[in-house]
């Protein structure tokens, strides 16, 4: 069965007002779904919750939006420092609950595998295990010494994009993989945006690269370019330019709304999103050529 | 012949870079680890393997990586896996033999403050927090930390534990029962700090030109000079070369 929508349309299905916890995934500069944010106007909501390991979101308190992050590095990977988001942690405006990097995808691939927690082996350094309450000590039932455990993460909704997929959702992934396939687990619904979609027999061509199957995803949605600023592995470059300017961007709240008012709110879709972006600069992110050897599955 | 000259950033990569074995399984970060694992392939270490948190085995950069998560980190690697697995299959499961660190604060005992200046709760000047550190510095099987030798960067104390050294010294990180041999050395603009047996960083070699008197006005405690302390040898001619010419033409990091 289909699952094809718009974009628009599956974010107003499936991501609530209520609902407390969007997850926008895909190790950072993989792609950051960043258009997912960029509903069209009437359709805004708001993400009470939001959690990504390097949450690189806008604030936008004004709607309502991104109460508390749950992070695991609060930088601009390769940039700076995220400045409204240390911030907000120093002048006590914003809650926040942090891990590091493994403690993260632990979590995530607990819920991704159905369990209540993820045990890790003692790092030594007690300081974020005794700041964050979630993080506690169990015995090792077969006489080890004690394992760091942390509960499992199951979000309401994750928005993963992926390289191609058909209909149905079954999605083929290659590059940095970070932790999608196990959002995508362990979401209780998953919004697919794909650069392309294809027929059922191009996935089926290369099942070891089906990541995530249709059986988990909600909605499919056709969104070229979806990750700009950041990069989809083999379709475009990070647009670096831009994550230098956000540096800039980011340092004041006019300049940053001002921002968010032209390139989020301000354009009515994703044709509209990337009319604007202009031509030369996705072909100034187009990467050049770079095919694998085919393998041969067999004909059983 | 003169010396050639070099700056601060080039001295420390270079050093860095010294101390990287040939098979090393290096996990590396953006910027000064990644130009020091490079530059150790391209001298003496050609079988050394870069790994990055983001999920790349044996990355071949092309070009002067954006971030860890960067594309041309994958073109042209052995592997990729998930975080999942790079985490567990190769650093939790003792695959990993260096990892590379830095941090705000370095202090006497090697640990590292990567999150907070001040309160947890209240923080005074907020950092970006552990990323992948707190793991790779407990589970590598040993760590270099490379960071400009300033007061403010080596406090007595860290504010905070983002990721272990020794701990408050002696037998504490031992008994914590962590795989890893910690921190191994600190390079600085000035020198090289390795622990002594008790786990404390003292001056293991100063740079040509640097003067223990200058390291000890930089560091936050009072420093102690190895039994042997040596001196680096100056960056050489081709060290500078490969570094300047190939591997950072456009100077972003040098």
């Amino acid at each position: 069965m289909s699952k094809l929508t718009s974009l628009s349309e599956a974010i107003h299905q499936h991501v609530h007002d209520e609902g407390p916890c969007v997850c926008r995934w895909l190790y950072t500069p993989h792609p950051i779904c960043r258009r997912a944010r960029n509903y069209p106007a009437g359709h805004q909501r708001p993400h009470p919750g939001a959690r990504h390991p390097r949450p690189d979101l806008r604030p936008d308190g004004s709607r309502g939006l991104r109460r508390k992050v749950i992070f695991s590095y609060s930088g601009n990977p390769g940039v700076g420092s995220l400045k409204w988001l240390r911030d907000g942690m120093q002048n006590g405006s914003l809650e926040w609950e942090e891990y590091s990097h493994f403690g993260m995808i632990s979590r995530l691939q607990a819920g991704a595998s159905g369990l209540p927690f993820m045990p890790m082996r003692q790092t030594g350094a007690l300081d974020l295990e005794k700041a964050n309450p979630l993080y506690r000590r169990v015995a090792d039932p077969y006489g080890g010494e004690d394992v760091v455990v942390v509960p499992a993460l199951c979000p309401d909704v994750a928005i993963v994009h992926v390289q191609r997929a058909d209909s149905e959702g079954n999605a083929h992934i290659w590059g940095i993989l970070g932790e999608q396939r196990e959002a995508a687990f362990a979401a209780k619904r998953v919004i697919l945006t794909a650069e392309e979609i294809v027929d059922a027999d191009v996935i089926r061509s290369d099942p070891n690269r089906t990541l995530i199957p249709s059986l988990v995803v909600s909605a499919v949605c056709h969104v070229s370019w979806c990750a700009h600023p950041s990069y989809t592995q083999g379709y475009y470059d990070r647009d670096n330019e831009l994550y230098l300017r956000w540096e800039e961007i980011s340092k004041n709240e006019a300049s940053m709304q001002a921002y968010l008012d032209e390139w989020v709110y301000g354009v009515k879709d994703r044709e509209e999103y990337l009319a604007k972006l202009g031509e030369d600069t996705r072909e100034r992110l187009k990467p050049g050529l770079r095919l694998s050897a085919p393998v041969n599955y067999g004909s059983y | 012949m003169p010396e050639p000259e070099y700056n601060a950033t080039e001295l420390m990569i270079i050093n860095a870079a010294r101390l990287l074995k040939d098979g090393d399984q290096v996990f590396v970060g953006v910027g000064i680890p990644n130009l020091a694992c490079n530059l150790a392939r391209r001298t003496h270490a050609p079988n050394l393997q870069m790994i990055y948190e983001a999920g790349i085995i044996g990355a071949r950069p092309k070009r002067l990586p954006l971030s860890i998560g960067d594309p041309t980190l994958v073109s042209g690697a052995l592997s990729v896996c998930s975080m999942f697995e790079v985490f567990s299959l190769y650093l939790q499961r003792g695959n990993i033999d260096v990892g590379f660190l830095g941090g705000a604060q370095i202090d006497q005992f090697g640990n590292i403050n990567a999150t907070v200046i001040g309160d947890y709760q209240h923080p005074k000047v907020r950092l970006p927090g552990s990323g992948g550190s707190m793991e790779i510095a407990a589970w590598a099987n040993r760590c270099y930390i490379i960071t400009p030798h300033q007061l403010r960067r080596f406090p007595a104390r860290v504010d905070f534990h983002t990721s272990a050294g020794f701990l408050e010294g002696g037998d504490a990180r031992a008994k914590t029962g962590v795989r890893g041999s910690g921190p191994q050395a600190v390079v600085t603009n000035l020198g090289i700090l390795k622990p002594n047996q008790n786990g404390e960083m003292v001056l293991a070699a100063l740079h040509p030109g640097c003067s223990f008197e200058q390291a000890q006005a930089n560091t936050g405690w009072a420093l102690k000079q190895a039994e042997n302390m040596l001196y680096t040898s100056a960056p050489t001619e081709e060290e500078l070369r490969i570094l300047r010419e190939e591997l950072d033409p456009q100077r972003i990091y040098i």
